[in-house]
C-alpha cells in the first residue's frame, strides 16, 4: 500500500468523523459518538449512532463491500469497510445495526494493546469539524476512560448560547479548549 | 486556570448572537471543505483546522465555512471550494494547511485566485 491509501487509518478519530458524516448524509439531526477506553478488559470501543433514515435490510451486507456504492442514497462507501477491516486486524469486533426510518448504529471494538491499532488521534479536531460544518445537527460526544467520563452535548451548548451562533469563532475556540481539557482530565492517572 | 464549564459559554452569548444576526444578513464568502471518506483520508480535517484559525484571526463575520461530502474527484482531495459573491466559484485541489492559509490570505481576503492550486473555475 502506498502512503495515500494508508493514510485513511492513521487515526481512529478520522473514522469517527467519516462515520458521522454518513449519518449526516442520511438526514440525521442527532448523532451520538461514544469512545470507551478500558484497561480492565483491554478494549477500545467506539460507536456512532444516528437518527437518520437508516439502511434498508437488503443493503446492510452491501454497505460493507468496499466496491459497492450508491450515489443516490449517499449512505454507503469505502468508510465502513475500512473500519471493519481495521477492527478485524486488531482482534476486535464490528457491528452495524440499522432500522429503516429510525437510524443506524456502528459499534466497533479493538484490542487496546494490539500493535496494529491506530492511535485514537485528535478526537477534539474531529468533533470541531463536525460541529462547525453542521450547525443544524446536534452532537453528543461521550468519552469514558476506565470509568472517568467526559461528555459534550451541543444541545446544552446551544441552550447556553440562547440563539447565538455555535459556529462563531470564539465559541468554536471555546469548545475545542473544553474538549481538550475534559479529555486531559479523564486521562489523568 | 479554572476548568472551563459549559456555563462559561454565557460570556460568549452576545458576540455569538451578533454573529447569528450577521449570518442571516450578508454572507459574502462561502468556503466549502469537502469531507467525504476520500477527503478526510487525504487530510481535509487538517485543512479545516487551518481554515478555522485563519477565519478567527481575520475577524470577518461575513465568511461562512461549511463542509460537504465527496464530489467525485477523490484523486484530487482534499478539495476546497471558494465562493465569493458576484464571482465564479473556484475549486482548489490537493490542499494542505499551508495551501489553505495561502488561499485564504490571497484569494478570500484580497481576491487573487491562486491558479497554481486551482482544479477548476465553475462557470
Amino acid at each position: 500500500m502506498d502512503d495515500e491509501s494508508g493514510r485513511a487509518v492513521r487515526e481512529l478519530a478520522l473514522h469517527l468523523l467519516d462515520i458521522a458524516e454518513n449519518g449526516i448524509n442520511a438526514g440525521a439531526n442527532l448523532i451520538e459518538i461514544k469512545v470507551g477506553e478500558s484497561f480492565g478488559d483491554n478494549l477500545l470501543r467506539i460507536s456512532v449512532k444516528d437518527n437518520g433514515r437508516g439502511i434498508p435490510p437488503e443493503l446492510i451486507e452491501k454497505v460493507l463491500d468496499p466496491f459497492y456504492t450508491t450515489r443516490t442514497t449517499r449512505r454507503v462507501g469505502l468508510g465502513l469497510s475500512l473500519i471493519k477491516e481495521a477492527a478485524r486486524r486488531c482482534d476486535g469486533d464490528f457491528q452495524l445495526e440499522s432500522k429503516e426510518g429510525h437510524g443506524t448504529e456502528v459499534k466497533v471494538s479493538f484490542r487496546r494493546d494490539h500493535i496494529d491499532l491506530a492511535p485514537l488521534g485528535d478526537v477534539a479536531g474531529s468533533m470541531i469539524s463536525l460541529i462547525l460544518g453542521n450547525p443544524g445537527i446536534d452532537f453528543i460526544y461521550d468519552h469514558d476512560v476506565d470509568g472517568k467520563r467526559f461528555r459534550l452535548d451541543t444541545r446544552e451548548v446551544k441552550n447556553e448560547l440562547d440563539g447565538g451562533d455555535i459556529t462563531h469563532p470564539e465559541v468554536i475556540g471555546f469548545l475545542r479548549q473544553f474538549v481538550l481539557e475534559g479529555l486531559a482530565e479523564i486521562r489523568q492517572q | 486556570m479554572a476548568k472551563l464549564t459549559i456555563e462559561d459559554l454565557k460570556k460568549l452569548r452576545d458576540s455569538a448572537k451578533q454573529s447569528t444576526a450577521l449570518r442571516e444578513g450578508e454572507t459574502n464568502v462561502k468556503i466549502t471543505v469537502h469531507m467525504g471518506t476520500c477527503g478526510i483520508a487525504a487530510g481535509a480535517r487538517e485543512v479545516m483546522d487551518a481554515l478555522l484559525q485563519e477565519v478567527t484571526e481575520a475577524k470577518r463575520s461575513d465568511i461562512r465555512v461549511v463542509t460537504s461530502g465527496c464530489m467525485g474527484m477523490c484523486s484530487s482531495e482534499p478539495n476546497v471550494t471558494v465562493e465569493i459573491s458576484g464571482k465564479e466559484p473556484v475549486i482548489y485541489q490537493h490542499m494542505d494547511r499551508n495551501r489553505m492559509r495561502q488561499v485564504f490570505k490571497r484569494h478570500v481576503l484580497i481576491g487573487e485566485v491562486q491558479t497554481d492550486f486551482a482544479l477548476a473555475r465553475v462557470k
